[in-house]
């Protein structure tokens, strides 16, 4: 009975018949597909994009030049060099963060003790050239002092699971 | 009007023939090329759809103009040649695979009237013709000059030869049952609604010929000779650019030819599923149905294709070999058991 089933499984291609019907079912549900640029996909509150620099609310710059994301950077993507500061403040001369190197983990962000260096929500950026990869302190200060409330809201709505 | 058409040119003898063969091979080769390049878009399509997503639908309206944004870019490719490869041969094998593919609609009868060569023989010279495509695929692979289309070619040209057969064998159900080779003929010997078809007495050497139809064009689950994932592209892979598009163009030809074949042969061809049809207006007999038959098949194509993984190259011999051949056979017997008991007794087959 066993055999004559499976016989009958082989030669009526019942399997493939399901398969196809399956296939055609699947014809008439909604797309999963999201409509780039029209649409875009949700974020997260962690979501790593592009990276920024922020300041204090009097104006100050955050970054206290620790090299604590230098050393962590697992792409070696940050480079800083710093210098006492007329005040006496130890700051950064340089903080240079090679996108083309950049592999987005996150971790430099992690390891700020000041929450100076942030990856932002921004994602649709490129470079003609190589350089235009390459962002400088002043750079990446501009963006912070751009999309600030974005980066703090950020941080608020993650903060209780860090 | 077609029939006036003829009239017209054969009243104006040797001539008036020539440029009415003229036009209507002029009228069978231009739309083939666009009915690929829509075949191409609904594969996407369909394919899509099957998976959940969208497909094209940027250029134009709905997609509709994507498959001529991608001929106009294969147009603008570069049409390489390998270095080690053997230029004539290779500048050769995509017309050896595409010009037979449009030759082979030479025969085909699209509506009561309008073919382009009532053939006795017709049945048989379109299977020459499918069977010389497989010269432009070894000559691909061949004269490219790797390994991979190599390989692929030579996968290519086993399965061919397996499947010719079992697909000639299922046609030999189809002749023993018409007792003609002229396609014309065949059409007409299903004359009388779908019941009357030669789907029914010879259903299975139609799902035989529809699958070993899939497994000749080279598809999906029997895409050996470009199975991706071991030989890159398979027999064209070195090719590019315009040339790539010849082999492309050649390979979507011969899944409609299957299919309008398969459409003739075992689904009444330009027939109306129904007389009742004749007593209406533009729904009678007639180019309509036929290619609407040829779309229904086609869809199954693109369905069978986003269903099923890739048969396994040992798979695809068994398959053909220790299956198809010999249950074709079997019912070939039965077919000619059935036809002659009917002729000895008068019953019907």
């Amino acid at each position: 009975m066993n055999r004559l089933r499976h016989f009958l499984k082989t030669w009526l291609l019942l399997e493939l018949l399901s398969g196809l019907w399956l296939t055609f079912r699947r014809m008439f549900k909604p797309k999963f597909t999201v409509h780039v640029p029209e649409e875009k996909t949700p974020q997260g509150p962690r979501f790593r994009g592009l990276h920024a620099q922020r300041r204090y609310p009097n104006g100050e710059e955050r970054c206290i030049a620790c090299k604590l994301c230098e050393a962590v950077c697992p792409a070696l993507a940050i480079t800083i060099d710093l210098a006492e500061r007329e005040d006496g403040t130890r700051r950064t001369t340089r903080y240079d963060v090679d996108l083309s190197k950049c592999i987005y983990c996150g971790l430099c962000m992690e390891s700020c003790p000041v929450d100076a260096i942030v990856l932002t929500r921004i994602y649709e950026y490129h470079g003609e050239q190589h350089s235009d990869l390459y962002f400088t302190k002043d750079m990446l200060l501009a963006i912070g002092d751009h999309y600030e409330a974005q980066i703090a809201k950020n941080l608020e709505e993650d903060a209780p699971y860090r | 009007m077609i029939q006036w058409l003829a009239d017209f040119f054969g009243s104006m003898g040797a001539t008036g023939l020539v440029i009415w063969t003229m036009i209507k091979i002029v009228l069978i080769t231009l739309p083939l090329p666009l009915c690929v390049a829509f075949l191409t878009l609904a594969e996407r399509r369909v394919i899509g759809a099957m998976q959940s997503r969208c497909g094209p639908i940027r250029v134009g309206p709905n997609g509709i103009l994507q498959p001529f944004a991608d001929v106009l870019k294969m147009l603008f490719k570069e049409a390489v040649v390998p270095a080690r490869a053997n230029r004539m041969l290779f500048r050769f094998a995509p017309f050896l695979a595409l010009v037979p593919a449009v030759a082979a609609w030479g025969t085909m009868p699209f509506s009561e009237n309008l073919w382009l060569a009532d053939l006795n023989a017709g049945l048989l010279y379109i299977m020459m013709m499918c069977s010389i495509g497989v010269y432009g695929i070894i000559l691909a692979g061949w004269a490219s000059n790797s390994r991979y289309a190599l390989l692929g070619s030579l996968r290519s040209t086993a399965q061919l030869i397996s499947y010719e057969l079992a697909m000639g064998f299922a046609l030999v159900g189809v002749i023993l049952l018409t007792n003609t080779l002229n396609l014309g003929d065949i059409v007409r010997n299903q004359t009388g609604g779908f019941l009357h078809w030669h789907l029914w007495p010879l259903f299975p050497l139609f799902v035989v010929y529809f699958i070993s139809g899939i497994a000749e064009t080279n598809r999906h689950p029997f895409d050996m000779a470009e199975g991706e994932s071991e030989l890159v592209a398979g027999f064209h892979v070195e090719y590019s650019g315009i040339t790539f598009a010849l082999f492309f163009l050649a390979e979507y030809m011969n899944m409609i030819l299957l299919s309008a074949l398969a459409a003739t042969l075992f689904l009444g061809g330009w027939m109306a599923p129904h007389p009742i049809f004749n007593q209406l207006p533009l729904l009678g007999d007639g180019f309509l149905w036929l290619a609407l038959k040829v779309a229904g098949l086609l869809f199954i194509f693109l369905w069978v294709r986003a269903s099923f993984p890739r048969y396994r190259y040992d798979q695809i011999m068994r398959l053909g070999w220790k299956i198809f051949i010999p249950l074709t056979l079997v019912w070939i017997v039965v077919v000619a058991v059935a036809v002659r008991w009917s002729a000895l007794f008068g019953g019907g087959a």
